[in-house]
């Protein structure tokens, strides 16, 4: 067996049930996600309900449709927002050196000694817990990973020729960035940030699981586990599905990114 | 090796002293003020500023800095809003609990995981390592709180061979003790084990690719030799380093897993004291977090010697 394309493949096939749940989930979901219906509580997975009910009566598979679609939008918009800072500081600072270097390495190495989920947790009790202060926070806890890597490729590119010759012609520096620079320590990012799309859901399952994420009613993964806790020996099916789709998920990003990885860096080949 | 130990130490300080900034930073910048909120809002001016002056929040703010940097130097971390206790004593007692936690689980899981990797690759692409990769995709990707609740369902409620929910200390009761933490410890060890083996077979395959390697084997070595002595040494290293990390995350508090079990660890503490807004309490916390993970990587760099003797020179 081919492992390369079974990362590939399967991969690819996981992401997209995701992608597509959830693109479907904005459209149209069997029920309302957030409809109640006390006569039909915690009804197991059948015709009627695909994946059962909760302890509201309402739909699991229409919450679980939803759910994806918040997740999808909270990793993408974190990882871009990670992604783009991340890149404007690391190359600023590997190219201009001297006290910006340092003024942004500080900063970077000092979120650093956070662990992320933790530092997360405290820029979230500043944002406030709503979708734009998971992602701001989520953000903010990444951009330092991606700002080292960058700063590291950069560091390197800016004493070779060509970096040289855009400069003696007399380029700003803006465009020898954009032009030259930047493009040039893209693989790496796109390993990382591949990866990082990974870790992202998971700590934003995991900040939902406790209460500190995107605030109920509105489904996702992550509370949805934290809500079936009290009723996992009456209805466990409350509590396999949302973390299935969240294990499946990360198995996709996961075989996905092994696949990336050997893609855009020959190295790591078969590793 | 003194003077490399004694550079490492020395340049810990500044990322601590930068690391507690950003902590009082971060405290003072949640919206809402402390007063208030241990007065309630129904105050009269004088009672107020009485507060206000108590808790030196009339000084200026780098005064205040310097006074919080002072206490936390004298193990005085402030009291909680709530309850009124001291803040060191409650954090260093619940990071105990993380602790014995965290270390069972790390431990197990580098006893296991680390030979599982270089075994898989030093059999690359036979149907074991392909075996060990795929489990090790497959664990990584199940997050702790979900295997929790799948071991909990299974073991605790379905089974019912484990207790389910709560924590005894071991050191009151070993028996009870060692039970209550079967499947919290399990539910860590099955994911990071899959971290680990990634790790540890994919810095044996870097290994096994070198010149030496290939000069060990012709000059007549038995594998066996080849690998004790010369690939797995050196393939430990990123292991060692990524331990180092996933010890440092994981002593900041497993929050979800003690959430899931029940167990009054540090992470619920910080976790409690978001919900209830005591910041004193996060605020400590935060910095004990912080300096254990800088700390623990600190450990980390310092053994680094231990098994490649080449940083001692750089």
């Amino acid at each position: 067996m081919n492992l390369g394309r079974t990362n590939k493949y399967l991969g690819g096939l996981l992401i997209a049930f995701f992608l597509l749940s959830a693109l479907l989930g904005w459209l149209w979901t069997p029920y309302d996600p957030l409809a109640l219906d006390l006569r039909a509580r915690l009804q197991a997975p059948g015709a009627a309900h695909w994946l059962g009910t909760d302890e509201y009566g309402r739909d699991v598979l229409s919450r679980l449709m939803a759910a994806a679609r918040t997740s999808v939008t909270i990793s993408a918009l974190t990882v871009s927002f990670a992604v783009t800072f991340g890149i404007v500081l690391g190359a600023l600072s590997g190219y201009a050196r001297g006290w910006i270097d340092r003024a942004v390495m500080l900063l970077t190495d000092t979120l650093l000694a956070f662990p992320s989920i933790l530092l997360a947790l405290a820029l979230l009790s500043i944002l406030g817990a709503n979708i734009w202060g998971v992602i701001l926070a989520l953000g903010l806890a990444y951009m330092p990973t991606v700002t080292r890597v960058v700063r590291g490729a950069v560091m390197s590119l800016r004493e070779q020729e060509f970096i040289e010759a855009s400069r003696l012609m007399g380029h700003p520096v803006g465009y020898t960035l954009r032009a030259h620079v930047i493009p040039n320590c893209l693989a790496p990012v796109i390993v990382i940030a591949t990866s990082m799309f990974g870790s992202v859901l998971l700590t934003e399952s995991a900040l939902s699981f406790l209460g500190l994420g995107v605030p109920p009613p509105a489904p996702t993964w992550g509370n949805m586990l934290a809500g079936a806790r009290p009723y996992m020996s009456q209805a466990s099916w409350l509590g396999i599905f949302p973390g299935l789709c969240i294990a499946l998920t990360l198995l996709g990003i996961n075989l996905f990114g092994d696949y990336v990885r050997d893609r855009f860096d020959p190295r790591m080949k078969g590793l | 090796m003194t003077r490399f130990v004694l550079s490492r130490l020395v340049s810990a300080i500044p990322t601590l002293f930068l690391v507690s900034l950003a902590v009082f930073t971060l405290i003072r910048l949640i919206p809402g003020d402390p007063v208030s909120l241990m007065l309630g809002d129904n105050v009269d001016d004088a009672a107020y500023a009485a507060m206000s002056h108590e808790l030196g929040l009339d000084r200026p703010i780098a005064v205040q800095f310097l006074m919080w940097l002072q206490g936390a130097f004298q193990g005085d971390l402030g009291r909680s809003i709530t309850t009124g206790e001291a803040v060191l004593p409650l954090v260093l007692q619940r990071f105990a609990i993380t602790a014995q936690l965290v270390l069972v689980a790390v431990a197990l899981a580098t006893v296991l995981a680390v030979p599982l990797g270089m075994l898989a690759a030093w059999r690359q692409n036979s149907a074991f390592d392909l075996g060990v990769v795929v489990g090790a995709t497959a664990l990584m990707s199940i997050p702790t709180f979900w295997m929790g609740l799948m071991l909990l369902l299974l073991f605790g409620l379905n089974l019912g061979w484990l207790p389910v929910l709560g924590y005894v200390s071991p050191f009151d009761d070993f028996g009870a003790g060692a039970l209550y933490l079967v499947m919290p410890v399990a539910a860590l060890v099955l994911h990071e084990c899959g971290i680990l083996v990634r790790m540890s077979r994919a810095s044996t395959l870097d290994v096994l690719r070198l010149d030496y390697v290939t000069h060990a084997r012709a000059k007549g070595l038995t594998e066996g030799q080849v690998l004790r002595r010369h690939v797995f040494r050196n393939a430990f290293g990123p292991t060692w380093t990524l331990l180092g990390l996933i010890l440092g995350n994981l002593l900041g508090g497993v929050a979800v897993v003690e959430t899931v079990f029940t167990i009054p660890g540090l992470g619920r503490l910080i976790v409690e004291s978001i919900y209830g807004r005591d910041y004193p309490v996060l605020q400590g916390c935060l910095l004990f977090v912080a300096f254990t993970y800088v700390v623990v990587n600190l450990i980390v760099d310092l053994c680094y010697p231990l098994f490649d003797p080449r940083v001692k020179t750089t």
